[in-house]
């Protein structure tokens, strides 16, 4: 039995959940319902998330939650939002209003850059009032690691493995930030799990916007990264420090706001720390991929302003 | 599951789940480390209970920052946060 | 009061008395007509649904799905190629027991692609879950958007439904129906009351994933559902003539349709439009005092297998008509019908013709000669038939065809 002292009757995501150990998804969870509180909808697409949180007749969840397919839980969170919009209008009885419900989608990156977002387009362009959150953790971990269109240029994967001719994935991570935002997007803001503040803070910004808004946060898989799980928060620091987690808020298209980082650390005090780059170290050729690496940080070091 | 605690629960229309249930499924079995804190040096900061995924760590009713070992997974982030060093790991006896 | 209207406008119509929360809405030949007479109510105040332009039938259903989870009425339409991308939300709202109307003006599935109307789309979901419905004439399909209603969001159902009228055949005809009004249906269509909803001051979890040890007992939960459906659908149709005194075989609680088939001794079973031109040739055939006759099922899935046994029994040879082909093996619905008799000990012969694939006519012609080949096959056993005649392919343009190692 759980002993009386600890109090877990408030917590909107609970304990109990499947997630490893150290899992930068299930800490995104909780800082999710953190910042949104209870009157809240989550829509969450297949994955990690889902799997760890929802084996049948389980719940980690403590607010209204759906989960469909794959690649719809956009689609799913705009078709909640539009019932709640008729139920509004038409006085539909016994319903809160649809002002006072936060409708939310939480969802990996292979449902949101790769399979999912066609769904996500179209609730970006039709003006859904949506927050749709994406934790990143740079590849399909639920189905055991395999690269999606987040996974970083020579991270080894389960279908991108280092090997004799390979040097790990060989395709450019995907801007989802920039995508979302050249749907006219009002807010759009990424995050990164070591700084859960700074997170809160733009969930509840978002919010407060009606209209769509996309939110990416950088969450470790110490499974799929191959890191010890205690590194989760120093490696989501370190993306960051780096600069190849840039962190910021775009407003109408233009970045308002970014994290500012001083003394940036080279790409390599982040790459080191795990197994997925480990490679790059030993490799012929490795070099140029950390080259490239350390160009794509300088890059955003200059685009974003920090 | 060596013990079904569902096994005369009815399914439910459409497989639909109630809220807060995963607190049966006690994951302080996985842990090979437990997380130890000192309260003489804990400066009562909360990174421990912030960046826990497992919200397994709570600030008790005496003010003090806990470890809910029903839950905790030993993942070891608390001890890795902790900016005065209180958290200790140690070796689960098993 | 009678109208004249085409099938898509009657749909319409019965979509704007049933007055959805949400309709999301995509265009595809030849549903789109349904959905742009909706448009037009909704931009003229007529209707105050919610009316979602969506980017894809893939997210028309899940739009709707996600509606219907928060307790909303939704409707949408589809067809082909549509119905496929909707296919795999559409799997998972049976499981989730949400109930959604569509509207199917049935048209074939590419390659090749075609525009035309069969019945391949909506045999090609058979297996979802999903309550289908087949209109044989305008105010049919009408009527059977208001049963799918009353059917679908039925607490002890809540399934999706599927309310199918042939593209293009009947889509797109002018017929003399009665629509009926939001009003008049009052009492025949409740309002929507789940027992679930996505609602923040109760929340639940919906959609959870399940291990072996209780999958099976949820979806045989939707089975089971389905199999209640039939109840239902006999409590609607026949709650629908008292109200709106159309009959739609009142005798066999709604899920077939007979025509002159009491006596028959040869049976035509057949879906949807087509029965029109066969009810003309069993005239001809009447009046020379040969005994045929047509059963139609009004419902595909549940499959009406009572019914259908009690209607055939007493039939010296069957042809199952049908506008689709499970490629490898025979028509859908001859499958199912002979699985129905035979495991009842039947003996008696049933023919399978595929016919009107892709909107190819079939005429009057081609009927009698169904007819003529069905009547030859009396009193056989099912083994005499042969192999080779498993399923007959109605009008086959044998000159065009290939050669064997030319395939």
């Amino acid at each position: 039995m759980t002993e009386d002292r600890f109090k877990h009757d408030e917590d909107l995501f609970c304990s109990g959940h499947r997630a490893c150990p150290g899992c930068g998804a299930a800490l995104t969870s909780k800082l999710v319902t953190e910042a949104t509180g209870p009157q809240t909808i989550l829509s969450m697409p297949t994955g990690c998330m889902e799997v760890t949180t929802t084996p049948y007749p389980e719940s980690a969840w403590g607010i209204s939650w759906i989960h469909n397919i794959f690649e719809n839980s956009a689609a799913v969170a705009g078709g909640i939002e539009t019932a709640y919009k008729s139920f509004s209008k038409r006085g539909k009885e016994g319903y809160t209003d649809k002002d006072d419900v936060n409708f939310v989608v939480l969802a990996g990156d292979g449902a949101t850059f790769d399979i999912g977002i066609r769904s996500l387009s179209g609730m970006m362009e039709r003006g859904h009032d949506v927050l749709y959150i994406c934790y990143d953790n740079e590849a399909y971990m639920n189905t055991g690691i395999q690269r999606s269109g987040s996974t970083p240029m020579g991270a080894a994967t389960t279908t991108t493995p280092a090997g004799k001719q390979s040097l790990g994935e060989d395709i450019r991570k995907k801007d989802m930030p920039s995508i979302a935002a050249a749907h006219g997007l009002e807010y759009v803001a990424t995050a990164s799990v070591a700084y859960p503040e700074d997170f809160k803070r733009k969930v509840k910004k978002a919010l407060e916007i009606e209209g769509p808004k996309y939110i990416q946060i950088f969450a470790p898989c110490p499974r799929g990264w191959r890191h010890e799980s205690k590194n989760t928060i120093k490696i989501a620091r370190l993306a960051v420090e780096t600069g190849l987690y840039p962190v910021f808020e775009m407003e109408n298209g233009r970045i308002t706001n970014t994290m500012k980082v001083k003394d940036r650390k080279p790409v390599e005090e982040y790459l080191k720390v795990q197994g997925r780059f480990k490679h790059l170290f030993k490799k012929e050729g490795g070099d140029e991929i950390i080259d490239y690496l350390q160009e794509v940080a300088d890059v955003n070091a200059e685009k974003i302003g920090f | 599951m060596a013990d079904n605690p569902y096994k005369d629960l009815k399914i439910s229309k459409g497989a639909v789940v109630e809220p807060r249930t995963t607190l049966v499924n006690k994951t302080g079995s996985w842990r090979s480390e437990r997380p130890v804190i000192d309260h003489e040096k804990c400066v009562a900061c909360g990174n421990c209970e912030k960046f826990c995924p497992d919200m397994a760590v709570k600030e008790t009713e005496n003010g003090k920052f806990e470890i809910d070992l029903d839950y905790c997974k030993g993942c070891g982030i608390c001890a890795e946060e902790c900016p005065v060093k209180a958290i200790i790991m140690e070796k689960e006896e098993k | 009061m009678a109208k004249m209207l085409t099938g898509y406008n009657a749909v319409a119509e019965a979509v704007k008395a049933c007055n959805p929360d949400v309709i999301p809405a995509y265009p595809i030949t030849p549903q789109t007509d349904i959905v742009e007479r909706i448009s037009e109510m909704v931009a003229d105040g007529e209707l105050t649904s919610e009316y979602v332009k969506v980017d894809s039938e893939f997210n028309a259903a899940s739009t709707a799905i996600g509606a219907s989870a928060a307790g909303a009425r939704v409707f949408t339409a589809t067809c082909s190629q549509g119905l496929k991308l909707m296919s795999e939300p559409l799997f998972s709202a049976s499981g989730m027991r949400l109930p959604l109307v569509l509207a199917v003006a049935n048209r074939s599935l590419s390659a090749p692609l075609s525009i035309w109307g069969d019945h391949t789309d909506t045999f090609a979901e058979r297996d979802g879950g999903m309550i289908q419905f087949y209109a044989e004439d305008v105010q049919e399909a009408m009527d059977n958007i208001a049963i799918a209603y009353r059917v679908a969001e039925d607490n002890e159902i809540s399934l999706p439904a599927l309310s199918c009228l042939d593209g293009f055949i009947l889509t797109h005809v002018q017929e003399g129906v009665e629509p009926f009004s939001e009003e008049e249906l009052s009492g025949f269509l409740p309002q929507r009351d789940p027992i679930y909803t996505l609602d923040p001051s109760n929340p639940k979890t919906m959609g959870a994933y399940a291990r072996p040890e209780h999958w099976t007992e949820t979806r045989y939960t939707v089975h089971k559902a389905q199999l209640k459906a039939k109840d239902k659908i006999a409590d609607a149709v026949e709650e629908f003539a008292d109200i709106f005194g159309r009959e739609y075989g009142l005798e066999h609680r709604g899920l077939i349709e007979t025509y002159r088939a009491e006596d028959a001794d040869v049976i035509l079973v057949a879906l949807g439009s087509i029965c029109g031109t066969i009810r003309y040739i069993v005239d001809e055939y009447r009046k020379k005092g040969e005994k045929i006759g047509i059963v139609r099922p009004r419902v595909y899935r549940p499959f009406p297998v009572e019914e259908l046994n009690k209607v055939l029994e007493d039939a010296e040879a069957i042809a199952v008509i049908e506008k689709d082909i499970s490629l490898g093996y025979q028509g859908g619905l001859a499958i199912d019908i002979k699985s129905a008799m035979y495991s009842t000990g039947s003996r008696i012969p049933i023919l399978n013709f595929i016919a009107g694939l892709a909107g190819r006519d079939v005429r009057k012609d081609n009927i009698r000669k169904m007819v003529e080949q069905t009547k030859e096959v009396r009193g056989k056993n099912p083994e005499d038939v042969g192999f080779e005649n498993e399923e007959r392919w109605d009008s086959l343009r044998t000159e065009i065809l290939p050669g064997d190692d030319e395939l």
